[in-house]
């Protein structure tokens, strides 16, 4: 007998329209996993359970009345950086304080108006800056994988959307919602031994989406396999005139590209990525990864994308300059944490509020982002950043002449031990480097589980594609996923 | 003759320019659909865009970008095709999103050029160096509670045109005629309503002094002057502030100050060394503007009357010079002189508008905008003068008639039996009377003291309560009299 919490969003949506469970049920098993293993992962920052029993009620009565959206009745979990009406938003900071938004961001209204149902907000890197969900002012998130040498240690879920990771692969949350800048949704993804798509920039609406940094930020979802990313990411998706980066271009049906055929797709395979601190488990997992898909038919070309090793410092000069004035509106003036003291004067106000507010990592950014747009060295590092980053943005653009779609490590390592690299942050700003690129050109870029390193810990693959095509990613990805017929259960799972 | 300030060195010569930060005409703000209506209550015209609230995202107006093209078009200014809006990094608590969205290095509007008009009736051309569009941050105030500053954010992101000029001015008048002339072009073409007491328009004043043929000295930003007296007070008291300075062996450092407007002085703001380091670069969150040249094209077509086609359109009707400057000045009076004169003689009725009109307008200290008489209901004063019903004088107590009710000509006439009597019959019953009544006047004006002809015409003209056709009464006279 399969339990509710098994069954995938594909599954669970073909279940509710059998009348074989209902949303009430669905969501009451999530709701009573969460109660059981919230508190050791601390995957959720506000569970709302009782909002999302209503919700679910509210669901099935519509499902009986016919009125079936596109994910009716489906739980979901919703990272806290998307703002949601009348249930507070963090961004994973205290400056926020009690802040409770009296709008809902596009993409979280874009899931309940196809009748998804909403657990709860998920645990985060602070404003999503960070690569091992570490920097939460709400505590870290625990993986629910762990070493089978060591089952004790504690592992990271990647970050920084590590709580949507970790409540995906735990079965506390059917998907979730989860954004990327540098591979906040990748990343965390593959060390949760899960699925997550970072669509093209503007596929998605970043409206009422805390910013981080506003060219690269991309919302995407996280699910157990790569047709229920391709499921969320049909409602998330969409033209919103609220946003004026966003796409005015029609959505595809995602996930009817997943069984499409690789055969004939030309799989390009960079030469840079091959790089000094690859796992060379991970290496063979490529090399597994490309095997299967030449067996699907698929040609793989070797390719070069010569700028990728500036990517990283690129990434660190662009991210934090616009971080630095996105986060300045959290000055304790109009909402959230405000900290004064009985004399204090307007510049008082600001510093001890930001002062209190932010964390380190934050602070960290904000310093590097205001001194590289500083009068004197913007030219040096903000305007050279952007110039490499073109470039970047041109390789890919000769790649496709002649590639389909690009296959590569989606990070360098397996989830880590949550005490290490924590005291150097260019280690941890490593773990990016086989996610920034997409983000630098805009492009598509899929993590896939496919495979487990000696330790028994979840390693990912990347298929990176054509600005808009995220069909063709599906495709391959979802190859991958058949062949690699992942299968493996995290040790903490409801 | 040029405009110089003495020093005890001799004569020095006065460089100016003006940055005139100009409110947009819009329903909306720049970058939210937020409202614009001056004097409503605070903070009740704020969306959570302009309130710097998580998330939110700024998306643009396309009639401020149509009205800034259209200002820039009645400048006779180059328009970009693209252009970009970049952040202005600062923390103020009045800019809620800790940045100013403003076009720094890539501006809508580029080099252009206007011709102002000085009181000895020359002309000068001031060249326009660029125009961008920037919204506005809200507004502080510090005097609502002891002890609290209050904040009213309806301004916030309100569209401001900054429109920066050449140096090119060399007097306080130049100054204020560059800034008057300014402000009748957006009238005009209905961009920003000009009001400076509002706010809609303030220009910070950019001076510096320098002795005839030099390089341009250091120059000093007098902030935020609110009308065009004040702009030229400012000028000559800083100017004159400057040249002591070089006099007494000082050196003028480039700083921002403020004109104290009951001192008539200017006053240190912040010198250069505390200037902001704004940390412009493009708003990530807006991609660069890009019009089509064709819509540009229409905008052009559509564009109303410019002052100086205008001016030009009256001497051409055969207006003199004054008068056509003095009935374009403001657009509301220009369009109040088009009615009166349309189907008219158009020398009589702008005679009538700059005569009699304005007369009553300053005594009653009304506007055109208010105006006590409707230039339909002066146009058909005009039309009972022409057509002989009323007499030039008759006109003038009709017209004080119109100004307590401003109600058609025609109708006052008859209501109070104003018209004038051009019936032969009746006048010289009236002569004849008058002639009986007066046989000893008769007698001297007939022994050659002709001056009494005007007593005649007097005498009839009271008879008959001032309504006989003049020339009429003068004709029959002048037969009876033989």
């Amino acid at each position: 007998m399969m339990r509710p919490t098994d069954y995938t969003i594909a599954e669970g949506l073909r279940a509710l329209d059998k009348r074989e469970i209902s949303s009430v049920e669905l969501t009451g098993a999530y709701v009573k996993a969460i109660e059981a293993h919230n508190p050791r992962l601390n995957a959720y920052i506000t569970v709302t359970a009782e909002t999302a029993m209503e919700a679910a009620r509210a669901s099935d009565a519509r499902r009986a009345k016919g009125e079936v959206g596109a994910l009716e009745g489906i739980p979901l979990g919703i990272k806290d950086l998307f703002c949601t009406e009348g249930t507070r938003t963090t961004a994973g900071s205290k400056i926020l304080g009690e802040f409770v938004p009296p709008y809902e961001s596009t993409v979280s209204g874009n899931l309940k108006r196809d009748g998804a149902v909403f657990l709860g907000k998920l645990n985060l890197d602070e404003f999503a800056m960070g690569s091992s969900n570490t920097t939460s002012a709400f505590g870290p998130v625990e993986n629910p994988w762990s070493r089978a040498n060591d089952p004790a240690k504690r592992l990271v879920p990647g970050g920084s959307s590590g709580g949507s990771a970790a409540a995906v692969a735990a079965r506390l949350a059917m998907g979730a919602t989860a954004t990327d800048t540098g591979g906040s949704i990748r990343q965390p993804a593959a060390f949760c031994g899960i699925a997550g798509i970072k669509p093209t920039y503007g596929r998605c609406s970043r409206w009422g989406i805390v910013a981080f940094a506003s060219s690269l930020d991309q919302a995407g979802p996280v699910a157990r396999n790569v047709e229920d990313c391709a499921i969320l990411l049909r409602s998330m998706a969409g033209f919103d005139p609220k946003d004026s980066t966003s796409a005015d271009r029609p959505v595809p049906d995602f996930a009817a590209a997943c069984t499409r055929s690789v055969k004939g797709l030309r799989i390009g395979v960079p030469a840079e990525y091959t790089m000094p601190g690859l796992a060379p488990e991970i290496e063979a997992l490529w090399q597994q990864g490309l095997d299967w898909l030449r067996d699907a038919g698929a040609e793989i070309v070797p390719i070069s994308l010569p700028h990728t090793k500036y990517a990283l410092p690129t990434y660190y000069v662009v991210a934090p300059a616009e971080a630095s004035s996105n986060l300045a509106r959290y000055d304790g003036v109009r909402y959230g944490l405000r900290v004064t003291e009985r004399d204090s004067d307007l510049r008082d106000l600001y510093e001890r509020t930001r002062a209190a507010g932010f964390g380190a990592e934050v602070r960290r950014r904000i310093m590097i982002g205001t001194y590289v747009l500083s009068h004197g060295y913007y030219d040096a590092y903000y305007l050279k950043a952007q110039k490499v980053r073109a470039l970047i943005a041109r390789d890919f653009t000769q790649a496709w002449e002649k590639v389909d779609a690009i296959v590569t490590p989606a990070t360098p390592t397996s989830a880590f031990p949550m005490d290490e690299r924590q005291d150097d942050p260019v280690t941890m700003y490593l773990n990016d480097v086989f996610t920034v690129p997409a983000n630098l050109a805009g492009l598509p870029g899929l993590a896939v589980p496919a495979g487990l390193d000696g330790q028994g810990l979840p390693l990912g693959l990347q298929v990176i594609g054509k600005a808009f095509d995220e069909e063709t990613v599906f495709a391959v990805g979802a190859a991958l996923e058949r062949a690699a017929n992942f299968t493996a259960k995290p040790q903490v799972m409801a | 003759m040029s405009y110089t300030l003495d020093g005890d060195t001799g004569p020095w010569e006065v460089v100016v320019g003006l940055e005139v930060h100009a409110q947009v005409l819009s329903e909306s703000k720049l970058f939210s659909g937020a409202a614009t209506a001056f004097g409503a209550g605070p903070n009740s015209q704020v969306s959570f865009v302009d309130a710097g609230f998580p998330g939110m995202l700024p998306v643009i107006n396309g009639e401020c970008v149509a009205q800034a093209v259209r200002t820039g078009l009645g400048l006779n200014a180059q328009v970009n095709l693209w252009s970009r809006f970049d952040r202005k990094n600062y923390f103020y608590a009045d800019l809620p999103q800790g940045y100013q969205i403003s076009q720094f290095a890539h501006p809508i509007i580029g080099t252009g050029v206007i011709e102002i008009t000085l009181a000895d009736g020359s002309t000068k051309n001031i060249g326009i160096t660029r125009l961008h569009l920037e919204q506005d941050a809200g507004k502080s105030l510090h005097d609502q509670h002891q002890s609290k500053s209050f904040i009213d954010l309806n301004r916030s992101g309100v569209a401001l045109m900054e429109i920066v000029s050449e140096p090119d001015m060399r007097s306080p008048e130049e100054a204020g005629a560059y800034l008057t002339k300014l402000r009748q072009i957006v009238r005009y073409l209905g961009t920003c309503d000009g009001n400076m007491d509002e706010g809609s328009m303030r220009a910070d004043v950019n001076v510096s002094v320098r002795k005839a043929g030099e390089e341009f000295r250091t120059r000093c930003e007098i902030k935020n002057v609110n009308s065009v007296r004040f702009v030229m007070q400012a000028v000559e008291a800083e100017a004159r502030r400057q040249i002591e300075v070089w006099e007494s062996g000082g050196t003028v450092g480039q700083e921002t100050r403020l004109f104290d407007t009951a001192r008539g002085t200017t006053r240190s703001m912040r010198s250069k060394e505390d200037a902001h380091d704004y940390r412009y670069f493009p708003d990530p969150d807006l991609p660069p503007l890009v019009l089509e040249q064709s819509w540009v094209d229409q905008l052009k077509a559509s564009l109303p009357e410019l002052p100086d086609n205008r001016r030009a359109r009256y001497v051409a009707l055969g207006l003199s010079p004054y008068d056509a400057h003095v009935l374009t000045i403001e657009k509301e009076t220009a369009a109040f002189f088009e009615i009166v004169a349309k189907g008219r003689d158009a020398k009589v009725a702008a005679n009538w508008v700059t005569g009699d009109y304005f007369a009553a307008l300053n005594r009653l200290k009304r506007e055109v905008a208010d105006s006590p008489v409707s230039a339909e209901n002066l146009g058909a004063l005009l039309d009972l003068i022409a057509d002989g019903t009323l007499s030039g004088k008759l006109a003038k107590d009709v017209f004080e008639a119109m100004l307590e009710a401003d109600e058609p000509p025609a109708q006052i006439v008859e209501t109070r039996g104003l018209r004038q009597v051009t019936d032969t019959g009746a006048i010289e019953a009236a002569v004849d009377a008058v002639l009986a009544a007066n046989a000893d006047k008769i007698a001297q004006y007939q022994g050659g003291k002709v001056g009494l002809f005007g007593f005649f015409v007097g005498q009839t003209m009271k008879a008959m309560a001032g309504k006989g056709n003049p020339a009429l009464v003068n004709e029959l006279l002048k037969q009876k009299l033989g």
